[in-house]
Protein backbone atom coordinates (compact mmCIF):
# COMPACT_ATOMS: atom_id res chain seq x y z
CA UNK A 1 0.00 0.00 0.00
CA UNK A 2 1.53 3.17 -1.30
CA UNK A 3 -0.83 5.70 0.26
CA UNK A 4 -2.50 5.89 3.61
CA UNK A 5 -5.13 7.73 4.50
CA UNK A 6 -7.49 8.70 7.68
CA UNK A 7 -10.68 6.68 5.74
CA UNK A 8 -8.60 3.90 4.39
CA UNK A 9 -6.86 3.22 7.74
CA UNK A 10 -9.81 3.75 10.14
CA UNK A 11 -11.95 1.49 7.41
CA UNK A 12 -8.99 -1.40 7.05
CA UNK A 13 -8.69 -1.48 11.20
CA UNK A 14 -12.26 -2.04 11.75
CA UNK A 15 -12.95 -4.58 8.92
CA UNK A 16 -10.07 -6.28 10.42
CA UNK A 17 -11.73 -6.47 13.90
CA UNK A 18 -14.52 -7.68 12.49
CA UNK A 19 -13.35 -10.11 10.11
CA UNK A 20 -11.69 -11.69 13.02
CA UNK A 21 -13.99 -11.98 15.02
CA UNK A 22 -16.39 -13.66 12.40
CA UNK A 23 -13.86 -16.05 11.87
CA UNK A 24 -13.66 -16.78 15.36
CA UNK A 25 -17.22 -17.24 15.50
CA UNK A 26 -16.92 -19.72 12.05
CA UNK A 27 -15.15 -22.23 15.06
CA UNK A 28 -15.64 -20.90 17.86
CA UNK A 29 -18.76 -19.04 19.82
CA UNK A 30 -19.55 -18.35 23.74
CA UNK A 31 -22.46 -20.62 23.24
CA UNK A 32 -24.23 -22.83 20.71
CA UNK A 33 -25.68 -20.32 18.50
CA UNK A 34 -28.83 -22.70 17.65
CA UNK A 35 -29.12 -24.30 21.21
CA UNK A 36 -32.46 -23.35 23.27
CA UNK A 37 -32.86 -22.42 26.80
CA UNK A 38 -28.82 -21.61 27.49
CA UNK A 39 -30.22 -18.67 29.69
CA UNK A 40 -33.33 -17.34 30.78
CA UNK A 41 -35.79 -16.46 28.00
CA UNK A 42 -35.64 -12.78 27.00
CA UNK A 43 -32.49 -11.98 29.50
CA UNK A 44 -31.54 -8.58 28.78
CA UNK A 45 -27.94 -7.83 27.96
CA UNK A 46 -25.76 -8.85 30.91
CA UNK A 47 -21.53 -9.96 30.87
CA UNK A 48 -23.13 -13.53 31.19
CA UNK A 49 -24.93 -13.12 27.31
CA UNK A 50 -23.49 -9.99 25.74
CA UNK A 51 -26.68 -9.23 23.73
CA UNK A 52 -29.19 -10.82 25.93
CA UNK A 53 -31.11 -13.82 25.04
CA UNK A 54 -34.21 -14.52 22.80
CA UNK A 55 -37.68 -16.03 23.25
CA UNK A 56 -36.10 -19.64 23.05
CA UNK A 57 -33.15 -18.53 25.75
CA UNK A 58 -30.52 -18.48 22.75
CA UNK A 59 -27.53 -16.23 23.10
CA UNK A 60 -27.55 -13.16 20.58
CA UNK A 61 -24.09 -13.03 20.84
CA UNK A 62 -23.30 -16.05 19.36
CA UNK A 63 -25.72 -15.48 16.86
CA UNK A 64 -24.86 -12.48 15.55
CA UNK A 65 -21.45 -14.11 15.34
CA UNK A 66 -22.71 -16.84 13.15
CA UNK A 67 -25.42 -14.91 11.39
CA UNK A 68 -22.07 -12.09 10.45
CA UNK A 69 -20.33 -15.14 8.85
CA UNK A 70 -22.89 -16.51 6.51
CA UNK A 71 -23.80 -12.74 5.36
CA UNK A 72 -20.25 -12.11 4.66
CA UNK A 73 -19.62 -14.70 3.13
CA UNK A 74 -22.83 -14.55 0.84
CA UNK A 75 -22.08 -10.82 0.08
CA UNK A 76 -18.60 -11.82 -0.67
CA UNK A 77 -18.90 -14.85 -3.20
CA UNK A 78 -22.09 -12.45 -4.38
CA UNK A 79 -19.94 -9.69 -5.67
CA UNK A 80 -17.38 -12.35 -6.60
CA UNK A 81 -19.23 -13.36 -8.98
CA UNK A 82 -21.15 -9.92 -10.05
CA UNK A 83 -17.38 -8.67 -10.57
CA UNK A 84 -15.28 -11.36 -12.26
CA UNK A 85 -18.37 -11.58 -14.59
CA UNK A 86 -19.26 -8.07 -14.66
CA UNK A 87 -15.08 -6.90 -15.24
CA UNK A 88 -15.10 -9.56 -17.90
CA UNK A 89 -17.90 -8.11 -19.74
CA UNK A 90 -16.97 -4.38 -19.33
CA UNK A 91 -13.70 -5.14 -20.49
CA UNK A 92 -14.41 -6.85 -23.64
CA UNK A 93 -17.20 -4.56 -24.83
CA UNK A 94 -15.09 -1.79 -23.44
CA UNK A 95 -11.74 -2.65 -25.41
CA UNK A 96 -13.37 -3.89 -28.83
CA UNK A 97 -16.72 -1.63 -28.98
CA UNK A 98 -18.79 -2.20 -31.93
CA UNK A 99 -22.18 -4.06 -31.98
CA UNK A 100 -21.25 -6.60 -29.06
CA UNK A 101 -20.66 -3.61 -27.32
CA UNK A 102 -24.12 -2.40 -28.16
CA UNK A 103 -26.45 -4.86 -27.36
CA UNK A 104 -24.75 -5.74 -24.04
CA UNK A 105 -24.73 -2.62 -23.08
CA UNK A 106 -28.54 -1.73 -23.72
CA UNK A 107 -29.21 -5.35 -22.22
CA UNK A 108 -27.40 -4.09 -18.94
CA UNK A 109 -29.89 -0.76 -18.94
CA UNK A 110 -33.19 -3.82 -19.68
CA UNK A 111 -31.71 -5.19 -16.59
CA UNK A 112 -30.84 -2.04 -14.22
CA UNK A 113 -34.17 -0.53 -15.13
CA UNK A 114 -35.59 -3.19 -12.76
CA UNK A 115 -36.01 -2.73 -9.05
CA UNK A 116 -32.56 -5.29 -8.35
CA UNK A 117 -34.20 -7.06 -5.58
CA UNK A 118 -37.44 -7.39 -7.54
CA UNK A 119 -35.02 -8.70 -10.35
CA UNK A 120 -33.51 -10.79 -7.82
CA UNK A 121 -36.90 -12.22 -6.23
CA UNK A 122 -37.32 -13.17 -10.26
CA UNK A 123 -34.58 -15.19 -10.34
CA UNK A 124 -34.77 -16.56 -6.83
CA UNK A 125 -38.16 -18.15 -7.61
CA UNK A 126 -36.79 -19.47 -11.14
CA UNK A 127 -33.81 -21.40 -9.46
CA UNK A 128 -35.87 -22.22 -6.45
CA UNK A 129 -36.02 -20.41 -3.13
CA UNK A 130 -34.26 -21.17 0.51
CA UNK A 131 -31.13 -21.95 -1.23
CA UNK A 132 -27.77 -19.83 0.11
CA UNK A 133 -26.24 -20.36 -3.38
CA UNK A 134 -29.37 -19.85 -5.27
CA UNK A 135 -29.46 -16.00 -3.62
CA UNK A 136 -25.32 -15.72 -4.41
CA UNK A 137 -26.42 -16.61 -8.02
CA UNK A 138 -29.34 -14.68 -8.00
CA UNK A 139 -27.89 -11.60 -6.28
CA UNK A 140 -24.64 -12.13 -8.34
CA UNK A 141 -26.72 -11.82 -11.92
CA UNK A 142 -28.60 -8.59 -10.68
CA UNK A 143 -24.77 -6.97 -9.92
CA UNK A 144 -23.17 -7.84 -12.91
CA UNK A 145 -24.77 -4.77 -14.99
CA UNK A 146 -23.55 -1.98 -12.62
CA UNK A 147 -19.64 -3.72 -12.50
CA UNK A 148 -19.96 -4.47 -16.40
CA UNK A 149 -20.85 -0.48 -16.90
CA UNK A 150 -18.18 1.13 -14.77
CA UNK A 151 -15.28 -1.54 -16.25
CA UNK A 152 -16.63 -0.86 -19.66
CA UNK A 153 -15.81 2.84 -19.08
CA UNK A 154 -12.35 2.60 -17.86
CA UNK A 155 -11.37 -0.27 -20.46
CA UNK A 156 -13.02 2.41 -23.05
CA UNK A 157 -11.04 5.60 -21.62
CA UNK A 158 -7.72 3.52 -21.77
CA UNK A 159 -7.95 2.04 -25.42
CA UNK A 160 -6.37 4.38 -27.34
CA UNK A 161 -3.40 5.41 -24.53
CA UNK A 162 -0.56 5.55 -25.98
CA UNK A 163 1.44 2.51 -23.79
CA UNK A 164 -1.62 0.46 -25.25
CA UNK A 165 -1.05 1.28 -28.88
CA UNK A 166 2.93 0.56 -27.71
CA UNK A 167 1.95 -2.76 -26.68
CA UNK A 168 -0.46 -3.36 -30.07
CA UNK A 169 2.47 -3.04 -32.00
CA UNK A 170 4.50 -4.98 -30.25
CA UNK A 171 2.32 -7.68 -31.22
CA UNK A 172 1.04 -8.26 -27.67
CA UNK A 173 -2.49 -10.29 -27.79
CA UNK A 174 -5.78 -9.13 -27.04
CA UNK A 175 -5.97 -11.09 -23.98
CA UNK A 176 -2.31 -9.62 -22.87
CA UNK A 177 -3.28 -6.39 -23.59
CA UNK A 178 -6.49 -6.58 -21.94
CA UNK A 179 -5.13 -8.37 -18.64
CA UNK A 180 -1.86 -6.64 -18.04
CA UNK A 181 -1.87 -3.68 -19.83
CA UNK A 182 -4.85 -2.06 -19.04
CA UNK A 183 -6.51 -4.32 -16.01
CA UNK A 184 -4.29 -3.05 -13.32
CA UNK A 185 -4.96 0.59 -14.21
CA UNK A 186 -8.31 0.45 -13.90
CA UNK A 187 -7.97 -0.94 -10.24
CA UNK A 188 -8.33 2.35 -9.06
CA UNK A 189 -11.96 2.52 -10.14
CA UNK A 190 -12.84 -0.92 -9.90
CA UNK A 191 -11.78 -1.81 -6.15
CA UNK A 192 -14.26 1.42 -5.08
CA UNK A 193 -16.68 -0.65 -6.99
CA UNK A 194 -16.38 -3.61 -5.35
CA UNK A 195 -16.53 -2.11 -1.86
CA UNK A 196 -19.91 -0.67 -2.82
CA UNK A 197 -20.91 -3.53 -4.44
CA UNK A 198 -20.05 -5.63 -1.21
CA UNK A 199 -22.13 -3.32 0.86
CA UNK A 200 -24.99 -3.42 -1.61
CA UNK A 201 -24.97 -6.82 -1.15
CA UNK A 202 -24.84 -7.35 2.01
CA UNK A 203 -27.91 -5.29 2.57
CA UNK A 204 -29.72 -6.93 -0.27
CA UNK A 205 -28.89 -10.57 1.02
CA UNK A 206 -30.35 -8.80 4.61
CA UNK A 207 -33.43 -7.30 2.86
CA UNK A 208 -34.39 -10.60 0.96
CA UNK A 209 -33.58 -13.02 3.85
CA UNK A 210 -36.28 -10.03 6.20
CA UNK A 211 -38.55 -11.25 3.57
CA UNK A 212 -37.87 -14.89 3.65
CA UNK A 213 -36.61 -15.49 0.78
CA UNK A 214 -33.25 -15.55 1.26
CA UNK A 215 -31.58 -17.85 4.24
CA UNK A 216 -33.74 -20.73 5.91
CA UNK A 217 -32.85 -22.05 8.65
CA UNK A 218 -30.83 -24.38 10.19
CA UNK A 219 -28.48 -20.96 8.53
CA UNK A 220 -28.89 -17.92 9.86
CA UNK A 221 -27.75 -14.51 8.47
CA UNK A 222 -28.11 -11.44 9.72
CA UNK A 223 -31.12 -10.45 7.90
CA UNK A 224 -33.08 -13.47 8.80
CA UNK A 225 -32.13 -12.71 12.36
CA UNK A 226 -33.74 -9.52 12.08
CA UNK A 227 -36.76 -10.74 10.64
CA UNK A 228 -36.67 -12.75 13.46
CA UNK A 229 -36.12 -9.77 16.12
CA UNK A 230 -39.12 -8.16 14.72
CA UNK A 231 -41.67 -10.37 16.56
CA UNK A 232 -40.23 -9.75 19.67
CA UNK A 233 -39.15 -6.03 19.46
CA UNK A 234 -40.88 -5.55 22.36
CA UNK A 235 -39.71 -7.90 24.55
CA UNK A 236 -36.40 -8.32 23.34
CA UNK A 237 -35.51 -5.05 21.85
CA UNK A 238 -31.51 -5.94 21.71
CA UNK A 239 -31.92 -9.04 19.43
CA UNK A 240 -32.85 -6.03 16.88
CA UNK A 241 -30.32 -3.73 17.47
CA UNK A 242 -27.82 -6.15 18.34
CA UNK A 243 -28.12 -7.78 14.59
CA UNK A 244 -28.34 -4.22 13.10
CA UNK A 245 -25.48 -3.03 14.58
CA UNK A 246 -23.40 -5.82 13.70
CA UNK A 247 -24.69 -4.54 9.84
CA UNK A 248 -24.23 -1.19 10.31
CA UNK A 249 -20.60 -1.78 11.44
CA UNK A 250 -19.81 -4.43 8.38
CA UNK A 251 -21.50 -1.45 6.09
CA UNK A 252 -19.60 0.96 7.82
CA UNK A 253 -16.16 -0.40 7.46
CA UNK A 254 -16.31 -1.43 4.06
CA UNK A 255 -17.86 1.82 3.49
CA UNK A 256 -14.37 3.17 4.79
CA UNK A 257 -12.23 1.19 2.82
CA UNK A 258 -14.06 2.02 0.14
CA UNK A 259 -13.88 6.07 0.39
CA UNK A 260 -10.15 5.78 1.15
CA UNK A 261 -9.49 3.67 -2.13
CA UNK A 262 -11.00 6.35 -4.00
CA UNK A 263 -9.53 8.74 -2.41
CA UNK A 264 -6.06 7.36 -2.65
CA UNK A 265 -6.87 7.18 -6.62
CA UNK A 266 -7.44 10.29 -6.63
CA UNK A 267 -4.19 11.29 -5.27
CA UNK A 268 -2.35 9.38 -7.34
CA UNK A 269 -3.70 10.34 -11.01
CA UNK B 1 24.40 7.10 -46.68
CA UNK B 2 23.43 4.43 -49.38
CA UNK B 3 20.65 3.94 -52.26
CA UNK B 4 19.33 0.73 -49.64
CA UNK B 5 15.68 1.84 -48.71
CA UNK B 6 13.63 0.95 -45.45
CA UNK B 7 10.44 1.79 -46.69
CA UNK B 8 8.52 2.83 -49.78
CA UNK B 9 4.79 4.71 -49.84
CA UNK B 10 3.41 4.24 -53.48
CA UNK B 11 0.39 6.48 -54.10
CA UNK B 12 -1.09 5.94 -50.41
CA UNK B 13 -4.91 7.78 -50.35
CA UNK B 14 -6.19 6.70 -47.03
CA UNK B 15 -9.51 8.33 -44.64
CA UNK B 16 -12.31 6.77 -42.58
CA UNK B 17 -15.76 7.07 -42.82
CA UNK B 18 -17.86 9.07 -40.28
CA UNK B 19 -20.85 7.79 -38.34
CA UNK B 20 -21.47 5.36 -35.94
CA UNK B 21 -23.01 1.63 -35.70
CA UNK B 22 -26.14 2.45 -37.86
CA UNK B 23 -25.37 5.08 -40.27
CA UNK B 24 -23.24 4.97 -42.89
CA UNK B 25 -21.57 8.80 -42.67
CA UNK B 26 -19.38 10.73 -45.29
CA UNK B 27 -16.08 9.73 -46.78
CA UNK B 28 -13.52 11.81 -45.20
CA UNK B 29 -10.09 11.42 -46.86
CA UNK B 30 -6.98 11.85 -44.70
CA UNK B 31 -4.39 11.07 -47.36
CA UNK B 32 -3.94 11.71 -50.84
CA UNK B 33 -1.57 9.88 -53.14
CA UNK B 34 0.95 10.18 -50.88
CA UNK B 35 4.88 8.51 -52.14
CA UNK B 36 7.92 9.02 -50.64
CA UNK B 37 11.08 6.59 -49.53
CA UNK B 38 12.49 6.50 -46.81
CA UNK B 39 16.22 5.29 -47.02
CA UNK B 40 18.85 3.44 -45.34
CA UNK B 41 20.75 5.38 -42.21
CA UNK B 42 18.72 8.44 -42.75
CA UNK B 43 16.34 10.90 -40.65
CA UNK B 44 13.14 12.09 -43.03
CA UNK B 45 11.20 15.24 -41.58
CA UNK B 46 7.94 15.43 -42.01
CA UNK B 47 6.15 18.84 -41.68
CA UNK B 48 3.02 20.18 -41.61
CA UNK B 49 0.92 22.09 -40.12
CA UNK B 50 -1.48 19.95 -37.13
CA UNK B 51 -4.77 18.33 -38.76
CA UNK B 52 -2.81 17.51 -41.83
CA UNK B 53 -2.60 14.10 -41.55
CA UNK B 54 0.73 13.32 -40.39
CA UNK B 55 -0.32 11.58 -37.76
CA UNK B 56 -2.20 9.11 -39.88
CA UNK B 57 0.76 8.90 -42.17
CA UNK B 58 2.32 6.97 -39.58
CA UNK B 59 -0.41 5.11 -38.34
CA UNK B 60 -0.88 3.86 -42.15
CA UNK B 61 2.89 3.09 -42.09
CA UNK B 62 2.50 1.18 -39.05
CA UNK B 63 -0.64 -0.71 -40.07
CA UNK B 64 -2.91 0.73 -37.69
CA UNK B 65 -5.07 2.01 -40.69
CA UNK B 66 -5.13 0.13 -44.08
CA UNK B 67 -4.60 2.62 -46.84
CA UNK B 68 -7.63 2.20 -49.39
CA UNK B 69 -5.33 2.82 -52.08
CA UNK B 70 -1.48 2.55 -53.05
CA UNK B 71 0.96 0.29 -50.95
CA UNK B 72 3.11 0.17 -48.17
CA UNK B 73 6.17 -1.70 -48.95
CA UNK B 74 8.29 -2.62 -45.87
CA UNK B 75 12.05 -3.48 -46.56
CA UNK B 76 13.17 -4.16 -43.10
CA UNK B 77 11.05 -5.92 -40.19
CA UNK B 78 8.41 -4.05 -38.67
CA UNK B 79 8.80 -0.38 -37.12
CA UNK B 80 8.60 1.23 -34.03
CA UNK B 81 7.40 4.08 -32.39
CA UNK B 82 8.16 6.85 -29.76
CA UNK B 83 5.33 8.81 -28.87
CA UNK B 84 4.98 12.54 -28.26
CA UNK B 85 3.55 12.74 -24.67
CA UNK B 86 6.13 10.75 -22.72
CA UNK B 87 3.28 10.78 -19.97
CA UNK B 88 0.93 8.84 -21.46
CA UNK B 89 3.05 6.15 -23.67
CA UNK B 90 4.93 4.57 -20.22
CA UNK B 91 2.61 2.25 -18.67
CA UNK B 92 2.07 3.93 -14.89
CA UNK B 93 1.27 0.68 -13.43
CA UNK B 94 4.71 -1.16 -13.78
CA UNK B 95 8.39 -0.25 -12.79
CA UNK B 96 11.11 0.85 -15.93
CA UNK B 97 12.27 -2.93 -16.01
CA UNK B 98 9.26 -4.18 -16.41
CA UNK B 99 8.47 -1.74 -19.44
CA UNK B 100 11.46 -2.43 -20.87
CA UNK B 101 11.23 -5.85 -20.42
CA UNK B 102 7.46 -6.24 -21.97
CA UNK B 103 8.45 -6.24 -25.72
CA UNK B 104 11.19 -9.51 -25.10
CA UNK B 105 8.38 -11.23 -23.30
CA UNK B 106 5.96 -10.52 -25.81
CA UNK B 107 8.41 -12.03 -28.78
CA UNK B 108 8.84 -14.90 -26.28
CA UNK B 109 12.37 -16.15 -27.86
CA UNK B 110 14.67 -14.99 -25.20
CA UNK B 111 15.14 -16.83 -21.27
CA UNK B 112 14.77 -14.44 -18.22
CA UNK B 113 17.97 -13.75 -17.85
CA UNK B 114 18.62 -12.62 -21.38
CA UNK B 115 15.78 -10.54 -21.12
CA UNK B 116 17.35 -8.94 -18.68
CA UNK B 117 20.45 -8.32 -19.82
CA UNK B 118 19.29 -6.63 -22.76
CA UNK B 119 17.15 -4.38 -21.19
CA UNK B 120 20.49 -2.86 -18.52
CA UNK B 121 22.03 -2.85 -22.49
CA UNK B 122 19.40 -0.68 -23.30
CA UNK B 123 18.86 1.50 -20.88
CA UNK B 124 22.82 1.71 -21.13
CA UNK B 125 22.65 2.79 -24.41
CA UNK B 126 19.72 5.86 -23.54
CA UNK B 127 22.16 7.26 -20.44
CA UNK B 128 19.68 6.48 -17.90
CA UNK B 129 21.39 4.85 -14.80
CA UNK B 130 20.21 1.26 -13.57
CA UNK B 131 18.02 2.91 -10.83
CA UNK B 132 15.54 3.28 -12.86
CA UNK B 133 14.94 -0.29 -13.42
CA UNK B 134 12.67 -0.20 -10.13
CA UNK B 135 11.14 2.85 -10.70
CA UNK B 136 7.89 3.74 -11.64
CA UNK B 137 7.04 6.36 -14.67
CA UNK B 138 5.60 9.00 -12.16
CA UNK B 139 8.93 9.12 -10.02
CA UNK B 140 10.67 9.99 -13.97
CA UNK B 141 11.15 13.48 -15.45
CA UNK B 142 9.54 14.07 -19.09
CA UNK B 143 13.49 13.47 -20.38
CA UNK B 144 13.79 10.27 -18.51
CA UNK B 145 10.32 9.11 -19.44
CA UNK B 146 11.20 9.98 -23.08
CA UNK B 147 14.50 8.04 -22.76
CA UNK B 148 12.92 5.18 -21.72
CA UNK B 149 9.87 4.95 -24.48
CA UNK B 150 12.82 4.86 -26.63
CA UNK B 151 14.87 2.23 -25.12
CA UNK B 152 11.24 0.29 -25.12
CA UNK B 153 10.76 0.97 -28.92
CA UNK B 154 14.29 0.18 -29.81
CA UNK B 155 14.46 -3.24 -27.22
CA UNK B 156 13.73 -5.55 -29.74
CA UNK B 157 16.28 -3.83 -32.24
CA UNK B 158 14.10 -2.51 -35.38
CA UNK B 159 15.73 -1.25 -38.43
CA UNK B 160 13.79 1.84 -38.22
CA UNK B 161 11.80 4.38 -35.99
CA UNK B 162 8.92 6.89 -36.69
CA UNK B 163 9.30 9.40 -33.58
CA UNK B 164 5.91 11.29 -33.58
CA UNK B 165 6.55 14.52 -32.14
CA UNK B 166 9.37 13.05 -29.94
CA UNK B 167 10.74 16.33 -28.01
CA UNK B 168 7.53 18.81 -28.59
CA UNK B 169 6.61 18.06 -24.85
CA UNK B 170 9.97 18.91 -23.66
CA UNK B 171 11.68 21.93 -22.27
CA UNK B 172 14.34 23.37 -25.15
CA UNK B 173 17.94 22.33 -22.93
CA UNK B 174 15.77 18.78 -22.63
CA UNK B 175 15.08 19.04 -26.00
CA UNK B 176 18.24 19.32 -26.91
CA UNK B 177 20.12 16.12 -25.48
CA UNK B 178 16.96 13.77 -26.96
CA UNK B 179 18.17 15.15 -30.26
CA UNK B 180 21.58 14.19 -29.30
CA UNK B 181 20.20 10.63 -28.11
CA UNK B 182 18.49 10.06 -31.30
CA UNK B 183 21.01 11.36 -33.37
CA UNK B 184 23.78 8.76 -31.54
CA UNK B 185 21.43 5.63 -31.94
CA UNK B 186 21.14 6.44 -35.14
CA UNK B 187 24.61 5.78 -35.73
CA UNK B 188 24.96 3.03 -33.13
CA UNK B 189 22.36 0.87 -34.08
CA UNK B 190 22.12 1.47 -37.89
CA UNK B 191 18.43 3.04 -37.68
CA UNK B 192 16.54 5.09 -40.06
CA UNK B 193 13.50 7.99 -38.91
CA UNK B 194 10.56 9.04 -39.98
CA UNK B 195 10.88 12.22 -37.72
CA UNK B 196 7.14 13.91 -37.15
CA UNK B 197 7.41 17.52 -36.32
CA UNK B 198 5.59 20.88 -36.13
CA UNK B 199 8.70 22.69 -35.23
CA UNK B 200 10.91 23.36 -38.10
CA UNK B 201 14.20 24.20 -36.09
CA UNK B 202 13.99 20.67 -34.63
CA UNK B 203 13.47 19.31 -37.86
CA UNK B 204 16.24 21.46 -39.01
CA UNK B 205 18.89 20.29 -36.83
CA UNK B 206 18.29 16.80 -37.04
CA UNK B 207 17.06 15.70 -39.97
CA UNK B 208 19.07 14.64 -44.00
CA UNK B 209 15.78 15.06 -45.80
CA UNK B 210 12.06 16.51 -45.28
CA UNK B 211 8.99 16.30 -46.72
CA UNK B 212 6.35 19.00 -46.14
CA UNK B 213 2.84 17.69 -45.92
CA UNK B 214 -0.35 19.94 -46.60
CA UNK B 215 -4.12 18.95 -46.44
CA UNK B 216 -3.07 15.47 -46.87
CA UNK B 217 -0.95 15.49 -49.95
CA UNK B 218 3.13 15.91 -50.06
CA UNK B 219 3.85 19.10 -51.50
CA UNK B 220 7.74 19.23 -51.55
CA UNK B 221 10.34 16.70 -50.59
CA UNK B 222 14.22 17.15 -50.84
CA UNK B 223 17.33 17.59 -48.59
CA UNK B 224 17.03 20.04 -45.70
CA UNK B 225 19.29 22.50 -46.80
CA UNK B 226 17.23 22.91 -50.15
CA UNK B 227 14.07 22.87 -48.88
CA UNK B 228 14.86 25.64 -45.75
CA UNK B 229 16.92 27.97 -48.00
CA UNK B 230 15.49 28.00 -51.48
CA UNK B 231 11.40 26.74 -50.77
CA UNK B 232 9.32 26.29 -54.03
CA UNK B 233 6.23 26.12 -52.96
CA UNK B 234 3.87 29.04 -51.28
CA UNK B 235 3.18 26.74 -48.78
CA UNK B 236 6.75 25.71 -47.43
CA UNK B 237 7.56 29.68 -47.73
CA UNK B 238 4.47 30.42 -45.44
CA UNK B 239 5.65 27.41 -43.25
CA UNK B 240 9.15 28.68 -42.91
CA UNK B 241 7.99 32.19 -42.63
CA UNK B 242 6.31 31.37 -39.82
CA UNK B 243 8.99 29.82 -37.96
CA UNK B 244 11.70 32.54 -37.98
Amino acid sequence: MRHWNGYLRAGTILLAILTAAIVVGCFWTPYDPTAMSVGPAFDPPSLQHLLGTDRFGRDIFSRVLKGAGTTFAIAGATVAVGAVCGTAIGALTGYFGGVVDGVLMRLGDVLTAFPSILLALVIISILGPGNKYNVVIALGLVFIPSFARVTRTAFASLRDVNYVKSAQLMGASSLRILCVHILPNTLQVLLPAVTIGFNNAVLAEASMSFLGIGVTPPDASLGYMLSEAQSMLSAAPWYALGTGAAIVLLVFSVGLVGEGLQRRGGEVA
Amino acid sequence: MSEELVLSLRHVTSGYRTGGMLRRGAYQEVLHDVTFDVRHGEILGLVGESGTGKSTLARTILGMVRPDKGEVIHYTKRPQMIFQDPYSSLNPAYTVGWILEEPLRIYGKYPAQERKRRVREMLARVELPEECLTARPAALSGGQRQRVSIAAALIKRPRFLIADEPVSALDVTIQAQILDLLRTLRDELDLSYLFISHDLNVVYQLCDRVLVMKEGRIVEQGRVEEIFDHPKEAYTKQLLAAAE
